[in-house]
């Protein structure tokens, strides 16, 4: 008896931790809601019309609907605040939909338009005597390969003892100023280093027209540089102190405990930070667009002649159409495609050498 | 008769190893330093012909350096300001939907995948942006001017391919979107926890949490990554090269099909059939673009230094 009295007016109460506050999922629903009636609009307004659907007004007239209906209904029902709240969350979530929107389109883009050309002749062929269809980037991918790679080696060293010297020597000004001036580095548009690297070697060889593949390696090294040392100076600072005392109170010489210590230690995430840097160059095309230049034909000497990148390769089939227009477009694509590929399939190497090199008992 | 013997000093034993590797380091960091004056000497080395080059050197009817290059910068510095009023606001919801919104478990996935718009080469942009991004926006310019002609910066004729800065300003936005969000993303993980939970249990909403815990918190972040965001915006190439439709005009209005071209692109379009002071002139023009890129970055990182000396979290 007792126990039926005392719970009949719990069950008549709200309950104050719900009470004055939609539901949980309402937000969902109202969006499924919101954009229902968009679609439901814009197939009148469009038939109608006799246009075709309009994917992009109706979901910006969806997000725009949902955005007032939550806010106006949030203040009848729970008050100004939240409903302020639930505006900005709102607009947050879709800053982000808005943000993912060009990554799908050109991701789609180049997939669909790329597969046109991407057959065993691109690969194969390069564009020598080509007018017109066929013909290949094979110049290109070779080209691309052997820049970036002398870029990498030129890199590599440079910045890893740079990081060394700023993580295990450094003190004082020159560390300061090293720190500083390579972060200023990194803002160095790619297109001045490609200058730098023309006016570096037109002076040098006396040659006002100078092309050639290792310039363009050298203009790359300019960009990789800082990239190298920023993320190969974080890896080294995650190094324990610890080890580095053990090493040395066991009568380590300093030099052997860097190499021996230090640098096994965080070479995971080195290669990796090298990995990324490659995949951030490989794709630049101004500065090779200048020294580097563009030609048909296959080069494999670093040290003379123009020599043709993938990058270059993709805009020069852009912006020199021939008569066969769709040709050139297509071959276009194919190398954005294969470029993609190339940066994606770094990109992942370096994840899989981040995951696999790791120090065991790290993490 | 107890004197204490002064310990002997112990000194390492130096040695060559030690020498030649520390030695090695520290070459490797001044050729850095090296590098960038080089950068700078050779850049004023090989621009010197360019600024007593006669008028007819130049192309257009420019008469002298400095009436040549200022509808360069003005078009330069115009284009990136555009990306900034739309990229900003959009890396700065990204950032806070990423740090504070989304699901936890989710949320370095989220990250990551914004990143990838990083990953994208510039050519790949200048492809997308004049292949499908020009064609899709021409008939909502043909609207604006319609609509909001009366209003200076959507004055007619509106551009018949859509190449037109608006279009360029919004590839750039896209293209410096992962920069500014994943230094704002930086900052906003930065925040005091303790700060956060005070404002949440003095019963703050969440967007009241974020405008009084967050915000002025990662203000300078923000910042700083936005101008790190501008250096990038200013420097690009490829992207403004191929969309716009490019004149030597100054000019802002944002949908004709006359556009004033950045410092950037106008290198890369005339450079290959550029010969004698024609060269020195481009080069020239790259220099004014390195000066005022390294302003805009240096600023950056004095703000991002600054910060990081007195608030310590880091």
């Amino acid at each position: 008896m007792t126990m039926t009295t005392t719970k009949a007016p719990a069950t008549a109460m709200p309950n104050a931790l719900t009470s004055g506050k939609l539901p949980k999922y309402s937000p969902l629903w109202l969006l499924a809601g919101a954009f229902a009636l968009s679609i439901a609009i814009f197939a009148v307004v469009d038939a109608a019309g006799g246009e075709a659907f309009n994917w992009a007004g109706m979901a910006v007239l969806a997000v725009v609907l949902f955005c007032v209906l939550i806010w106006l209904i949030s203040r009848l029902v729970e008050g100004g605040r939240k409903a302020t709240d639930r505006l900005v969350t709102a607009l947050v979530s879709s800053a982000f939909a808005i943000a993912l929107v060009p990554l799908i389109s050109v991701t789609y883009t180049v997939i669909v338009k790329g597969v046109a050309r991407f057959d065993l002749s691109f690969f194969t062929e390069s564009m020598r005597n080509v007018v017109g269809a066929g013909g290949g980037a094979l110049h290109a991918i070779v080209g691309t390969l052997l820049i970036t790679g002398m870029a990498t080696l030129i890199s590599v060293p440079i910045g890893l003892l740079t990081a060394i010297y700023l993580v295990e020597y450094g003190r004082g000004r020159l560390a300061r100023g090293v720190t500083f001036f390579v972060d200023v580095m990194t803002g160095i548009p790619s297109i001045v280093a490609g200058l730098f690297a023309f006016a570096l070697f037109a002076l040098l060889f006396d040659d006002p027209g100078i092309r050639f593949g290792f310039g363009g390696a050298v203009a790359l090294s300019v960009l990789m540089i800082p990239v190298v040392v920023r993320s190969s100076e974080e890896m080294l600072k995650l190094v324990p102190n610890e080890l580095r005392e053990a090493a040395l109170a066991l009568g380590v010489p300093k030099y052997l405990t860097v190499l021996k210590v230090v640098l096994p230690t965080s070479i995971a995430g080195i290669i990796t930070g090298v990995m990324i840097s490659i995949a951030r160059v490989i794709g630049e095309t101004a500065p090779l667009l200048i020294i580097a230049g563009f030609t048909a034909s296959m080069n494999y000497n670093l040290f003379a002649e123009r020599m043709m990148t993938l990058p270059v390769f993709v805009y020069n089939q852009y912006a020199s159409q021939g008569t066969d227009a769709q040709a050139y477009l297509d071959r276009a694509w194919t190398g954005a495609l294969t470029l993609i590929l190339i940066v994606a399939l770094l990109n992942i190497i370096a994840r899989l050498v981040a995951k696999f090199l790791a120090p065991k008992g790290l993490r | 008769m107890t004197t204490t013997v002064a310990a002997p000093a112990i000194t390492a034993k130096e040695r060559p190893g030690d020498r030649v590797f520390s030695t090695l380091t520290v070459v490797a960091s001044s050729l850095i330093l090296a590098v960038l004056a080089a950068v700078a000497i050779f850049l004023v080395a090989q621009s010197m012909p360019a600024f007593v080059a006669e008028s007819d050197d130049f192309k257009g009817d420019a008469t002298n350096f400095w009436s040549y290059v200022g509808p360069l910068v003005f078009g330069t510095v115009w284009s990136a300001a555009l990306a900034m009023i739309f990229a900003v606001p959009l890396a700065i919801g990204v950032a806070l939907f990423i740090t504070h919104f989304a699901p936890r478990r989710i949320a370095q996935g989220l990250g990551y995948v914004v990143d990838l718009l990083a990953a994208v080469p510039s050519v790949v942009f200048g492809l997308w942006g004049i292949g499908v991004l020009a064609p899709a926006l021409q008939p909502y310019y043909a609207n604006l001017t319609e609509w909001f002609g009366w209003f200076p910066l959507f004055a007619g004729p509106v551009s018949g391919t859509g190449r037109t800065i608006l279009t360029v300003a919004i590839v750039l936005a896209v293209m410096v979107l992962p920069i500014i969000t994943a230094i704002s993303r930086e900052v906003f993980l930065q925040t005091p926890r303790l700060h956060e939970e005070a404002a949440l249990a003095l019963g703050a909403t969440r967007w009241e949490m974020i405008r009084m815990a967050v915000l002025p918190f990662g203000r300078p972040g923000v910042i700083s990554g936005a101008m790190l965001g501008l250096g990038r915006a200013l420097g690009e190439t490829m992207a403004v090269a191929m969309v716009l439709s490019p004149a030597t005009i100054i000019s802002f209005a944002l949908v004709q099909s006359q556009n004033p071209t950045t410092i950037a692109a106008n290198i890369a379009l005339n450079f290959p059939e550029a010969h004698d002071v024609g060269v020195n002139i481009l080069i020239a023009t790259g220099l004014i673009l390195f000066v005022i890129t390294l302003g805009v970055n240096s600023i950056a990182r004095y703000i991002v230094g600054r910060r990081k000396a007195f608030s310590g979290a880091n």
